[in-house]
């Protein structure tokens, strides 16, 4: 009775300990991919053609449920927000509420929470699918390195489109909530517009939000190209990675969220 | 059956595995691999499914370093190049996938021309005629404008076999090129994997396990079994031969050296535990 107990646990800890190096041993895995990319970075910019159509997959094509999503958020926060400032009679401040709760937080998390799941997964199944139909390996053997064929241009794609699709996020959520603060409840257009524009700060405001952005960009097409380059070459191994780079970059982004509001807009930062 | 392959003179030799052991974690899947390939020939490396030629294929490549033994191809060991003396040997190397594994996002004619514009600064109006070239050899000059989901399985082969060739390569190395083809364009695969060699001067390393259409293509043949090589000649030796695993082998009996039955308990005891 005993003795099985204590086999029980010796097994339990042995599956933690195999669980945790393995765990280790994948981050170190990513870590040095991620530098290669970071290596390969010339090589990507020095035939630009590839990394434009990456932005184009990545990017363009994430245009509308971008600008649709941030119009109906604008439009929320507008509606929401109104309910609230009016009961202590600052109703004209909606417009600040509303491009602050975008510019700092919700542009730079919705869209990448949106850009994970419409370009991160795309890309970690297209790569995941090059590897198990031997397109990688065959790349290699015509001594081309995937890594800068094929990854370092999706992943710079990734980085770069992220930003402006936040800011694109953004503009369309102001918009929104411009529609439905001015045009439907009727808050004064011109207090709207102002105050916004007294209110938001260029570089605490801003500045952080395209900071965050541009790291969210960086941690979802990092997870995505990795998780897509050491996905198990079976049709499980790519479905498996790219829900794996939906959950984990996610993750990523709300927890480097908090992260990043701390450093910037705590501590008196923005006075 | 000749007890080895035929001496030759080292510059003859294209590819050389001598001794080589092989295996994943403590799993082995090579053991002891000699064989001498020569230049200008078509070699078949024969055996049945997961028996270690690819992996073969792969240490010949570069793509895996073997635990012991040498691989020399073109006078250079594979193993102790760096990354870039590999790359620059890969150059000269063409290998045809199972499959193809052309790039999907890529048309037909970008996938020929894919090498051409990595390697060489080529003026674009060269490039276009050399992949037609490389295409019509191959009969699908037509096809140029496809995208690898329009073509039929025995097309895509094709279309890999020019973009293989595309460099004019010293060394062609074919992945099971006969796998899943209906016989028409099994006959052609293979016709082309000769006509290919000969005209262009290649050396052929085919990995197959398709016996027949091996021994009408091919100069010599090893039989893999188990990570070892059990038996090889010319394919007339093969064809004469008294080996028990190459009669199995030739003639598709399901049963000989290679068991019908994966190892199991005793079927008796097995069905009648319970009783």
């Amino acid at each position: 009775m005993l003795s099985s107990a204590v086999t029980g646990i010796a097994d339990g800890l042995r599956r933690l300990g195999a669980a945790s190096i393995a765990s280790v041993a994948k981050l170190g895995y990513a870590a040095r991919f991620g530098i290669a990319v970071f290596q390969h970075t010339p090589a990507a910019f020095g035939r630009l053609h590839l990394t434009v159509r990456e932005i184009y997959f990545a990017g363009v094509l994430s245009l509308i449920i971008i600008a649709v999503s941030g119009m109906f958020v604008g439009m929320v926060l507008a509606l929401q927000g109104y309910e609230t400032l009016q009961r202590f009679g600052a109703s004209e401040s909606l417009g600040v509420l509303v491009a602050l709760s975008l510019v700092r937080e919700l542009g730079p998390v919705v869209a990448g929470l949106l850009f994970a799941s419409r370009a991160g997964s795309a890309i970690t199944a297209e790569i995941g699918l090059m590897k198990a139909t031997e397109q990688l390996s065959a790349m290699e053997m015509m001594a081309v390195d995937p890594v800068a064929r094929v990854v370092a241009p999706r992943f710079w794609g990734g980085v770069l489109s992220m930003p402006l699709l936040a800011a694109l996020f953004s503009a369309m959520g102001i918009f929104g909530g411009y529609v439905v603060g001015v045009q439907l409840i009727g808050v004064d257009a011109g207090a709207f517009w102002s105050q916004m524009q007294a209110a938001v700060d260029l570089r605490n405001d801003i500045l952080n939000g395209v900071i965050k952005s541009l790291v969210f960009g960086v941690a979802v097409t990092w997870i995505a190209v990795f998780e897509g380059y050491d996905a198990p070459p079976t049709a499980e191994g790519v479905s498996r990675a790219t829900t794996r780079t939906v959950v984990t970059s996610s993750l990523a982004i709300l927890f480097l969220d908090f992260i990043l509001t701390a450093l910037m807009f705590t501590g008196g930062t923005h006075q | 059956m000749a007890a080895s392959a035929p001496a030759a003179a080292r510059s003859e030799i294209a590819v050389e595995l001598a001794n080589v052991t092989f295996g994943y974690d403590r799993r082995p899947v090579l053991t002891g691999i000699s064989m001498s390939i020569l230049r200008g020939k078509v070699v078949a490396i024969m055996g049945g499914s997961g028996c270690g030629k690819t992996t073969i294929l792969r240490l010949i490549g570069g793509q895996l370093k073997p635990q012991s033994g040498r691989v020399i191809v073109a006078g250079q060991s594979i193993p102790d190049l760096d990354r870039e003396a590999l790359y620059t040997l890969r150059r000269r190397f063409g290998m045809l996938f199972q499959f193809g594994a052309l790039f999907t996002d890529m048309s037909v004619y970008e996938n020929v021309a894919f090498a051409l514009r990595e390697h060489t600064d080529l003026p674009e109006e060269l490039v276009r005629d050399l992949v037609l070239m490389k295409l019509h050899a191959v009969g699908l000059r037509g096809a140029a404008h496809l995208m690898p989901s329009e073509l039929s399985g025995g097309m895509a082969r094709r279309v890999a076999l020019a973009r293989a060739v595309a460099l004019d390569p010293m060394l062609v190395m074919y992945d099971e090129p006969f796998a899943g083809l209906d016989p028409i364009s099994l006959g052609v695969i293979g016709q082309m994997i000769r006509r290919l060699n000969d005209a262009l001067g290649i050396t052929s390393v085919v990995v197959t396990h398709d016996v027949y259409e091996s021994l009408k293509i091919v100069d010599y043949m090893y039989f893999v079994s188990e990570g070892k090589i059990i038996a090889h000649g010319t394919a007339q030796e093969v064809r004469a031969s008294g080996d028990a695993f190459v009669r199995q082998f030739v003639n598709g009996a399901p049963d000989g050296p290679v068991p019908f039955h994966y190892p199991a308990s005793s079927y008796r005891s097995e069905l009648f535990a319970r009783a």
